[in-house]
């Protein structure tokens, strides 16, 4: 009697180093914690102006953005993972987007989409806020006028290496703390 | 250094009222574009709003004065960014009134064809977007994948998709490529179908309509009295096109219907942009038909050498087209003074640009004739009275696209 | 259909001198009036059965630092059923310029007016919210003005050598 078997690939994830055995897989904390995060990032999108549209040609189906686990974009900071700063801010929506980071828990990420965001822009002129970085930290930029949808997807996938590789202790560190206060945002941490 | 919560005062007498301050935006997800509405319910029902926008100041017609003609295309892209061949085309005709070019009717004919592929990226937008906020998500995907074709084609005749900075004052930078043309019957022949799926899933659709019908009506003498345009404005019920009443690059050898509403709520709007992408479609096949007819099958510009970039070729050998060159890049164009106003039908309503110039190499002066910022000042008025799904459906079939509001 | 000599006939027939100076631009025409009769013709224009100039298309400012009647108020209108465009210019003098609002016969010309206040300074008088409406509250200045730069000096990562400026002439308070 013959038992037909079929080869089926499945694409998985690759597991991180670690110690394996019968039964059991021993590794780091901050391995398995950065996989996971790394492949279910809830981005906020804070879509302002024509970078806004190219974001939604990357959730389309074209440029699928939910393949990278984002697939629930949360419009509450208090649910988001990654704050996507999408188009020109202005000075006027500079405390606006101040209070939307600081109401993220942490961890949390920026991503600066756009030159309008990342400095400027083509919009060298009094009311132009000339890059986020100004009020509030930023972790990649990506360049472009707009970006094309690979370059954005481009990004997300520098920001999955940073939360992958991201440290468990990085957070109480007081290199990011002395950040944090240096932008004026106040956490739990560095007190009023 | 800016801190938050520095915009927040609150007035006398605000703690002891009787409706509630519910702020909508301007991060919000059902504000497509950051404004603010500040509005007072009570209960469900909206008493009375304030509108509050230029959270995306930038400042367009100050950097207007510091640039010159050609230098300022860009700028009119990211006006109202969903649909930037429009704002391009809008901005070219302008230079060419001042100017005093006229173009072949080969190069008009193909802007015709770029407007109007304009015209169906935005109308789609919005038509989907109001789908996603009564609750249905698959629409807008379904229609997405036909934005991305149109986005292909302008990628062909442009090299850019979004902000595309397309055509040359003098007409188009380069022909049409077969891989456009090609591109282009596909998507005749693909978008009807997708189109036709779209409606219906949503005209008939008894929860869409009950979402919607009612909501936000104006009446036909407000929306005049209150500067309306574009869809919004025959929607009302008024038959307003400035395609047909002030025809600018060959519209008045076309054939089309402008649709028109009744009522002036969301329902009318819809079915509005709808048949209006239905009539883009025949335009676009019209002026393929038209384009074949003609004998001339090549110019894609006037002959203007003063005010057209020369072919590179042209530039390493000829010395007129050298100077011609030089002149051109850095900005000396020799522009008479005066004053124009020119008025394209954008997909939102009536584009204007108001242009003084007083002979010099940049602008004197220009203004924008900006439609949603006319328009948007009614809404509270249309939101009054209704609940508040009632107000977020309004505000997404007015298509309020922030880049034109503030400019 | 009525054409541009006539509108400028009816008007000249009603208002007498203190509609001056027509111009023929790119087919569209246009006239001055002053302060005081600045509403009554946009009435006139607006209310007539046969003008019926029900649309104000545009209202916008413009800075003339070198005349002597340095701000000017320009006004777009529309007729649908004549199909038709006309334009009506009001000159204004001085350091703080004046005029009324049309807030009474077109609603539309609320926010546009508010702009012209956030850009140039003029204020409408009788306007019912008069505002800043584009730029942030606490501004002081009208950044439309010739006088003031496009950019904002207030910044210390740029290096003006680079951009071929002098340090010492540009405005650091603004």
């Amino acid at each position: 009697m013959e038992i037909l078997t079929e080869v089926r690939k499945v694409n998985v994830v690759d597991a991180p180093e670690g110690h394996r055995g019968e039964g059991f897989f021993a590794t780091r904390f901050d391995r398995v914690i950065g996989l996971a995060r790394k492949n279910s990032i809830w981005p906020l999108p804070f879509a302002t102006s024509c970078c806004g549209i190219e974001f939604m040609a990357v959730m389309g189906s074209h440029y699928d953005f939910a393949r990278f686990g984002s697939e629930r974009v949360s419009f509450s900071p208090r649910q988001a993972d990654l704050l996507m700063v999408m188009g020109t801010i202005a000075k006027k929506m500079g405390p606006i987007l101040k209070q939307v980071y600081e109401q993220m828990a942490e961890p949390r990420w920026v991503i600066a989409v756009g030159a309008c965001a990342s400095s400027g822009g083509i919009f060298d002129t009094y009311s132009v806020l000339q890059g986020i970085d100004q009020i509030i930290p930023t972790d990649v930029y990506v360049p472009g006028c707009p970006p094309r949808p690979e370059q954005i997807i481009d990004g997300l996938m520098k920001i999955q290496e940073l939360v992958h590789n991201e440290p468990m202790r990085r957070r109480n560190s007081p290199e990011y703390k002395a950040l944090l206060k240096s932008y004026g945002i106040v956490t739990i941490d560095n007190g009023k | 250094m800016l801190t938050a919560n520095q915009h927040i005062k609150l007035k006398e007498g605000e703690l002891e009222k009787e409706t509630i301050t519910l702020n909508l935006g301007p991060s919000h997800p059902a504000t497509h574009g950051v404004f603010q509405n500040i509005v007072e319910i009570d209960g469900e029902r909206i008493v009375s709003g304030t509108a509050t926008i230029g959270y995306i100041h930038r400042a367009f017609e100050k950097i207007a004065e510091h640039r010159p003609y050609y230098q300022i295309t860009p700028l009119t892209d990211r006006l109202n960014y969903c649909s930037a061949p429009i704002n391009n085309m809008g901005w070219h005709m302008t230079c060419e009134k001042l100017l005093g070019i006229t173009l072949p009717k080969r190069v008009e004919y193909l802007r015709v064809i770029i407007m109007e592929l304009a015209r169906i990226a935005d109308h789609l937008i919005c038509n989907s977007i109001l789908g996603v906020d009564t609750g249905a998500y698959s629409g807008f995907l379904y229609l997405m994948q036909h934005r991305e074709k149109i986005y292909e084609i302008w990628e062909e005749i442009c090299g850019s998709r979004l902000t595309t900075n397309i055509g040359r004052i003098g007409g188009m930078e380069r022909d049409f490529n077969d891989i456009a043309w090609r591109k282009l019957d596909e998507f005749l022949k693909d978008y009807p179908k997708a189109l036709k799926e779209f409606e219906k899933l949503f005209t008939r659709n008894r929860i869409f309509m009950e979402r919607t019908i009612g909501a936000g009506p104006i009446s036909a003498e407000r929306a005049i009295n209150y500067g309306f345009t574009g869809p919004n404005l025959r929607a009302a019920g008024v038959d307003y096109d400035v395609r047909v009443l002030q025809p600018y690059s060959s519209y008045e050898d076309f054939d089309f219907i402008v649709p028109v509403g009744t009522k002036g709520d969301t329902y009318d709007r819809f079915l509005v942009r709808n048949e209006e992408m239905w009539q883009s479609l025949s335009i676009i096949k019209q002026a393929i038909e038209k384009l074949e007819k003609l004998e001339d099958k090549t110019s894609y510009h006037a002959d203007v050498p003063q005010y057209y970039l020369p072919e590179k070729q042209e530039v390493y050998n000829n010395m007129e087209a050298l100077i011609y060159q030089f002149k051109i890049v850095m900005g000396e164009i020799d522009a008479p003074a005066g004053e124009v106003y020119h008025a394209v039908e954008g997909a939102n309503g009536e584009l204007g640009f108001y242009l003084i110039s007083d002979g010099g190499r940049v602008p004197y002066r220009l203004h924008f004739r900006r439609p949603c910022f006319i328009y948007y000042q009614a809404f509270p008025e249309m939101a009054k009275g209704g609940l508040i799904s009632d107000a977020i459906v309004t505000l997404s079939s007015l298509n309020v696209i922030a880049g034109e509001l503030d400019a | 259909m009525i054409t541009n000599e006539t509108i400028l006939t009816k008007l000249q027939a009603q208002f007498g001198e203190r509609v001056h100076s027509p111009e023929l631009q790119y087919h569209i025409l246009s006239i001055t009036t002053d302060q005081e009769h600045i509403l009554p013709v946009m009435t006139f224009l607006k209310e007539d059965a046969e003008l019926n100039f029900i649309f104000l298309t545009d209202l916008c400012g413009v800075h003339y630092p070198h005349r002597d009647q340095k701000f000017e108020v320009v006004y777009h209108l529309h007729s649908f059923t004549n199909n038709i465009r006309f334009r009506v210019k009001l000159p204004i003098s001085g350091d703080h310029p004046k005029a009324p609002t049309m807030t009474t016969l077109w609603s539309s010309a609320n926010w546009m007016e508010r702009e012209t206040y956030d850009f140039y300074g003029i204020i409408f008088e009788g306007h019912p919210n008069l505002k800043r409406i584009l730029n942030v509250d606490e501004m002081t200045i009208f950044p439309m003005r010739k006088e003031y730069p496009l950019e904002d000096n207030t910044r210390k990562d740029k290096n003006d050598e680079m951009f071929g400026r002098d340090p010492k002439l540009i405005r650091t308070d603004i």
